[in-house]
C-alpha cells in the first residue's frame, strides 16, 4: 500500500469527526489525537520492527519483549493501585506468561526463534495478559471491598484468610476469564480475527493463517488462565496481616 | 468492677486507632468468667471495636488484652477466634441453606457436620429441625440471628461475643433470643459480651454492665448500676439526654 493510499484511508477519520461535530458529542479532539497518536506510534514501531528483524541480534529483541512488559505493567498496576507491591505482582506475572509461553513455543519448535515470530507473538500475549490483569484487578478490588461482612465471617469462625477470600477470588479469576473463552466460542463465525485477516490479506494462504491464529487463540487461553490465578494469588494474602486481620477497609 | 470473679477476659490500658481517629482510650477492666456482661452506650462509643479487640479481628496498638489469662498474642488467630466466637450485628450468611451455613465452622477445619448435629443445633436455638433445608434468603430477621448464634456455637467457645443481634427484632423475637442467651449462659456456663441499646434488656440479662462513651469505660458494675449510676453522664445517657 503507497503512501498516498494510506492518506486517503483518513476518510474513515473524517467521518466520525463530521459526526461528532454534527452531533455536539465533544470527541474531535480525542479522535484527532488518538488518530495522530496511532500513526506516530505505528509508524515508530514499523521502523524500529524492521531494524530489529535486519539486525537479527537477540538482544534487540529482548529489549522490544522487556519494553512491552513494562509499558503493560505501568498501565495494568494503576488498577490495583490498593494492593501493596502490585506493581511488582503484574510485572511478575505478565514475565511468567511470556517466559512459559515462548518457552513452549520455542522448545517445541512450534515458532521458529526469530523477532518475526518472537516479537508480534509476545505483543499478543503480553498485551492480553494486560487486559486479564486489568479486568481481574477490577473485579477482585471490588468484590473484596463488598463483601467483607462474609470475608470477616469467616475469619471470625476461625477460618484463614484464603478461605475467608476463596469466593470472591474464584468469581474474579471466572469473571476475568469470560470475555477470552466466549469471544474463542463466536470467533469465525461473528468476527474474523485481525491477524489472520492481516494474513489474508497480505495474500497468505487461508488455511495457513485460520493455523497460525488457532495456535494463538490457544496461546492466549493459557495467557488468560494463569494470568488471573497468578494474579490473585499473588495479591490476596496482601490484604491480610500476620494476625490474620482484613487490613483494608476501602479497595477501589 | 468484678474483683471476686476470675476474668475470662481482661483489658490493660488498651489503646485503638483508625488512622489518626482514637477510637478506643486506655481501656482497663475485666469481664468475669461465665457471667453476662453487658456493653451499653451511645453509637460511636468504640463497644464494636472492642469486641473485635477480644478475638483477634482487630489488634490493640497499646495496651495488653489478656484471654483466661494469658495475652492474646500467644493465641494463634485460628485458635483464638473458636475459643471466642462472635455473632455479628448483620448475621452475614454464605450463599445456600441453613445447613450450609451451620456445617461452615467445621467445614472450615475440613471436617464435616452431620444433619443430626446440626439438627439438635437448630433445636437448641429454638428452630425447628425442618428448616435445615431452608435457603437462608428465606429467612426472618430473629430466624437469621439465630442461626448466626447457633453457627458460632458450632467450635463450642468459651466466651461469645454478641454485638446488637436485637436491634432490628421485633418484641418476640427479641424475647426468644434473650432466653436463648440465658440459656446458652446456665447450660454451657459460656461467658457472654453483648452489646446492646436496650437498657431494659441490660437490667434484666446481664450480669454486669460496661458503659462507654467517647472510646472510654466510664462507668462499670453489676447491671442494677443502671437504675442509678454515679457518673453525671451515664445519668443523663440513661435518661435518655445524651445520644
Amino acid at each position: 500500500m503507497s503512501y498516498l493510499t494510506l492518506s486517503i484511508t483518513l476518510i474513515f477519520v473524517v467521518i466520525p469527526l463530521l459526526l461528532s461535530k454534527t452531533l455536539n458529542l465533544g470527541l474531535e479532539r480525542d479522535t484527532i489525537v488518538a488518530t495522530l497518536r496511532s500513526i506516530v506510534q505505528l509508524l515508530a514501531v514499523g521502523y524500529v520492527l524492521k531494524f530489529v528483524f535486519d539486525s537479527e541480534s537477540l538482544i534487540y529483541i529482548f529489549l522490544m519483549v522487556a519494553l512491552m512488559i513494562v509499558a503493560a505493567t505501568h498501565n495494568a498496576q494503576k488498577k490495583g493501585a490498593a494492593i501493596q507491591g502490585i506493581t511488582s505482582k503484574v510485572a511478575v506475572t505478565l514475565i511468567f506468561v511470556e517466559v512459559l509461553t515462548q518457552g513452549i513455543l520455542l522448545g517445541f519448535n512450534i515458532t521458529p526463534a526469530t523477532a518475526q515470530y518472537i516479537i508480534p507473538i509476545s505483543g499478543m500475549v503480553v498485551g492480553n495478559s494486560m487486559v486479564l490483569s486489568i479486568l481481574f484487578l477490577n473485579r477482585f478490588t471490588a468484590e473484596v471491598e463488598s463483601h467483607q461482612d462474609e470475608t470477616e465471617l469467616i475469619l471470625s469462625l476461625g477460618g484463614t484468610p484464603k478461605q475467608a477470600i476463596h469466593t470472591q477470588l474464584i468469581n474474579s479469576i471466572k469473571a476475568s476469564m469470560i470475555p477470552t473463552i466466549e469471544s474463542q466460542k463466536t470467533v469465525g463465525l461473528v468476527q474474523l480475527p485481525g491477524m489472520m485477516s492481516g494474513q489474508i490479506i497480505a495474500g497468505a494462504d487461508p488455511i495457513q493463517a485460520v493455523q497460525f491464529q488457532l495456535l494463538i487463540m490457544f496461546l492466549l487461553l493459557t495467557t488468560a488462565a494463569v494470568t488471573s490465578v497468578m494474579l490473585g494469588f499473588l495479591s490476596y494474602p496482601t490484604l491480610f496481616n500476620q494476625r490474620m486481620q482484613l487490613m483494608k477497609k476501602e479497595f477501589t | 468492677m468484678s474483683v471476686n470473679y476470675k476474668p475470662a477476659i481482661h483489658f490493660n490500658h488498651v489503646d485503638f486507632s483508625f488512622g489518626e481517629t482514637p477510637v478506643l482510650k486506655g481501656i482497663t477492666g475485666s469481664f468475669p468468667e461465665g457471667k453476662i456482661t453487658t456493653l451499653v452506650g451511645p453509637s460511636g462509643a468504640g463497644k464494636t471495636t472492642l469486641l473485635k479487640l477480644c478475638n483477634g479481628l482487630l489488634s490493640a496498638q497499646s495496651g495488653e488484652v489478656y484471654i483466661k489469662d494469658r495475652p492474646i498474642e500467644d493465641y494463634e488467630p485460628v485458635e483464638l477466634r473458636r475459643l471466642v466466637g462472635i455473632a455479628l450485628q448483620s448475621a452475614p450468611m454464605v450463599g445456600g441453606s441453613i445447613y450450609n451455613n451451620l456445617s461452615l465452622p467445621l467445614e472450615l477445619q475440613g471436617k464435616t457436620l452431620s444433619k443430626a448435629e446440626a439438627a439438635e443445633l437448630l433445636q437448641d436455638v429454638g428452630l425447628e429441625e425442618k428448616l435445615l433445608d431452608r435457603k437462608v434468603k428465606d429467612l426472618s430477621g430473629g430466624q437469621r440471628q439465630k442461626v448466626s448464634i447457633a453457627r458460632t456455637l458450632v467450635n463450642k467457645p468459651e466466651v461469645l461475643l454478641l454485638d446488637e443481634i436485637t436491634s432490628s427484632l421485633d418484641r418476640t423475637s427479641l424475647k426468644e433470643i434473650e432466653e436463648l442467651i440465658v440459656k446458652i449462659n446456665r447450660k454451657y456456663g459460656t461467658t457472654i459480651i453483648w452489646i446492646t441499646h436496650n437498657l431494659q434488656q441490660a437490667l434484666e440479662i446481664g450480669d454486669f454492665t460496661w458503659v462507654m462513651m467517647d472510646g472510654e469505660v466510664v462507668e462499670t458494675g453489676e447491671s442494677d448500676l443502671l437504675n442509678d449510676p454515679a457518673n453525671d453522664k451515664v445519668r443523663r445517657f440513661v435518661r435518655g439526654e445524651a445520644e
